[in-house]
């Protein structure tokens, strides 16, 4: 395994090259920290798009991958801080549990699917299905997102700077959506909402988190959420179905 | 004024297209305005194992001695990628049931019956519950649209992972626990409000079709470490196709469920119109791991309508490598039992025919939430029953397997079969009866 200290390398910082390390190499030496790990720094070079980078990680490190990344990276994340200089494939940070994922470029689709916990930062644009059956996760993006966003999503909060395509939180449960920018559509049981003090504090908290507090007026944004008509199946509901 | 009174009158006729079920379903359809949910896999009558017959020992083949000599039954699943394969004594595993849908002590039962036998039980849409991991020495961990309660420890904990594409019952299907069912134990599992109807998706969220599916398994196998055999799951409606895009995408075993495998709650219509019975669908599978060149390689397992002995020798005959139950399984631990029937018969049905199982009102406590009702499921006896049930059917396997003269279940082979009917021995490509014609084999008809 090419796991070598850069010349360079700061104290406790570990350099991976994955032109010449295999990926399985990677992610097998981030399962085995321990939770008191010395090694709290990774770098990881020439990603070149490889699929499932730092996937299943359960440690308190930070990993930066200097380059674009494929499909799943930091999938099931625990605790870790993955930070992804370049864009980013299907599914980054699909079912993290904890921990934080940062974006720097674009994110493809499904970014966030299914999350339960963590901090999904997006510094680009979200393609289609953002927060695809979210369970507890929160999703900041600043540029727009594609359609059919937050689709049954459940619990946690989806917060755009930028734009929402179409069919808005189609099928929605209890995440909350907020929307700066303009919605295409709302899908099926998904209704724009009040926007009241302890909505705008919610707010308020997820924008502090990924540093934007300040930076952004929070009375631009809408809230949107389940009108929860779809709850239980009913024929009067039928045309929904 | 003519007298009739004399005039000799035909027999009432029903009409065999608009036979009593069906009326009743009309005027229950036109009273509700909405279609008809229920567990259970298909009820209509299908081509199935019953058309096929051993033909046993004889001039040409010698017999194994019952009882004296061996004939093995442990079967290894997981052998192309997985660095620890699962190791099964017998042939014969447990479908996948979700806690949820099943009781907790159904789901222990389950676990005690299977471990008893050196066999694998499976959790289902909904996640995996310490009770149920703790009762199952071999578990197999589903991995579904919904991903309810999918979580990365668990999945380390499993000892395989089943990506479930679709199920016999409903190819192309999601899911529905009624409200009834969610109670606030099942709701935390999920992630949901309690009592509310759960919607399962139909499709998963974060892949698209055989490429995508292989990055997906990619990420389970870097995610375990490549220790845990991954299975692909699907309904049987394209069964060469599905296999052979399975073994494409990196599975190292195939399930294959045909229409008669049960679901928790589905469209009567949904579960008796889409998808091909398991019969048809066993040697399509078969065949597509043998053009692979990876039958025996990636190992498949069928389900759907496996009720005794012979079915399961039936299933290994045509390539399968094991089968798994779900609906007599349920029946084992006392689902439809006649000691109940004056309850079912409250509920407008009988012992035997109750399938309302999404209502959450079963009187032997197996397809419930209910408190009162789980209590009367005893696990550890249950799961005795389960466990004597899964002996029978091996032992009968067994007797089968003897007679054909094979010393291991494994070597069961098509040319063991013949059918009883055309359509059989169309389906499962073996010879009519008493012939040997295969219909469609060389082009012929």
């Amino acid at each position: 395994m090419n796991l070598s200290l850069k010349p360079e390398a700061a104290e406790g910082e570990t350099l991976v090259d994955l032109a010449t390390t295999p990926l399985r190499a990677l992610n097998g030496a981030l399962h085995k920290l321990a939770a008191d790990t010395n090694q709290t720094l990774w770098t990881v070079a020439n990603p070149a798009g490889r699929h499932a980078i730092a996937a299943g990680l359960d440690a308190p490190i930070t990993v930066e991958i200097d380059g674009p990344v494929g499909y799943y990276c930091a999938g099931m994340n625990k605790q870790a801080r993955v930070i992804v200089h370049g864009n980013a494939g299907v599914g980054v940070a699909e079912n993290m549990m904890s921990g934080f994922v940062h974006v720097k470029g674009d994110a493809s689709q499904a970014a966030g699917a299914t999350a339960h916990g963590g901090l999904l930062i997006i510094d680009g644009n979200a393609s289609a299905r953002c927060g695809i059956s979210m369970k507890g996760i929160d999703i900041v993006v600043k540029g727009s997102i594609g359609h059919m966003s937050a689709f049954m999503a459940q619990a946690g909060t989806l917060t755009v700077l930028g734009d929402a395509g179409e069919a808005l939180g189609d099928s929605l449960y209890e995440a909350r959506l907020f929307v700066r920018g303009s919605v295409a559509s709302l899908g099926a049981d998904c209704i724009e909402k009040e926007m009241r003090e302890e909505h705008k504090a919610l707010l308020a908290s997820k924008l502090e988190a990924a540093g934007l507090l300040g930076e952004v007026d929070i009375s631009e944004f809408r809230r949107y959420g389940s009108a929860r008509t779809l709850y239980h199946f009913h024929v009067d509901n039928v045309s929904s179905y | 004024m003519t007298d009739h009174s004399n005039t000799p009158r035909t027999t009432p006729r029903a009409s065999a297209t608009f036979d009593d079920y069906t009326l009743s379903e009309i005027r229950r359809a036109a009273a509700t305005g909405i279609y008809d949910i229920r567990g259970g896999g298909a009820k209509r009558k299908v081509p199935h194992f019953d058309d096929l017959l051993f033909l046993g020992a004889s001039m040409s083949r010698y017999p194994l001695e019952g009882y004296r000599e061996k004939c093995s039954t442990e079967v290894v699943l997981g052998t192309r990628f997985a660095k620890k394969p699962i190791q099964l004594k017998i042939p014969i595993t447990i479908a996948g049931m979700s806690f949820g849908s099943l009781s907790a002590n159904a789901k222990e039962a389950l676990g005690r019956g299977a471990s008893a036998m050196g066999t694998s039980t499976t959790t289902g849409d909904g996640g995996m519950t310490n009770e149920e991991r703790g009762h199952s020495t071999q578990l197999v961990y589903q991995y579904l649209p919904s991903r309810y309660g999918m979580n990365p420890d668990d999945l380390k904990r499993a000892d395989a992972i089943e990506v479930v594409v679709g199920q016999g019952a409903k190819p192309g299907g999601g899911g529905m626990l009624l409200g009834q069912k969610i109670t606030e134990r099942v709701a935390g599992m999920r992630t949901l409000p309690v009592g509310i109807d759960q919607r399962s998706a139909c499709r998963h969220p974060d892949w698209t079709g055989p490429d995508d599916l292989e990055i997906k398994i990619e990420e389970l196998r870097e995610i375990t470490d490549w220790e845990k055999p991954i299975y692909v799951k699907v309904g049987a409606a394209r069964p060469y196709y599905d296999t052979a895009l399975a073994v494409k995408s990196g599975a190292d075993v195939v399930v294959v469920d045909g229409m008669q495998g049960g679901t928790a709650a589905t469209q009567e219509i949904f579960i008796e119109h889409v998808g091909i019975p398991t019969l048809a669908a066993v040697r399509q599978a078969v065949k597509a791991l043998q053009d692979l060149g990876m039958h025996r390689k990636v190992q498949l397992i069928v389900s759907g309508g496996i009720r005794n002995g012979a079915d399961v020798a039936k299933a290994l005959a045509l390539g399968a490598d094991a089968v798994a139950i779900g609906t007599a399984a349920l029946v084992a631990l006392g689902d439809n039992d006649p000691h109940y029937a004056a309850e079912y018969e409250a509920l407008g049905t009988r012992a035997g025919a109750y399938d309302d199982w999404h209502e959450g009102r079963d009187p032997a406590g197996i397809t419930t939430q209910d408190p009162e009702l789980m209590k009367r499921l005893d696990p550890i006896a249950a799961g005795r029953r389960l466990a004597n049930y899964l002996a029978v059917l091996t032992l009968e396997c067994q007797t089968i397997a003897r007679a054909c003269g094979k010393s291991h279940v494994h070597n069961l082979e098509p040319e063991d079969l013949v059918a009883l009917t055309i359509e059989a021995a169309a389906m499962a490509n073996v010879p009519l009866a008493g012939t040997d014609w295969i219909p469609g084999r060389n082009g012929g008809f």
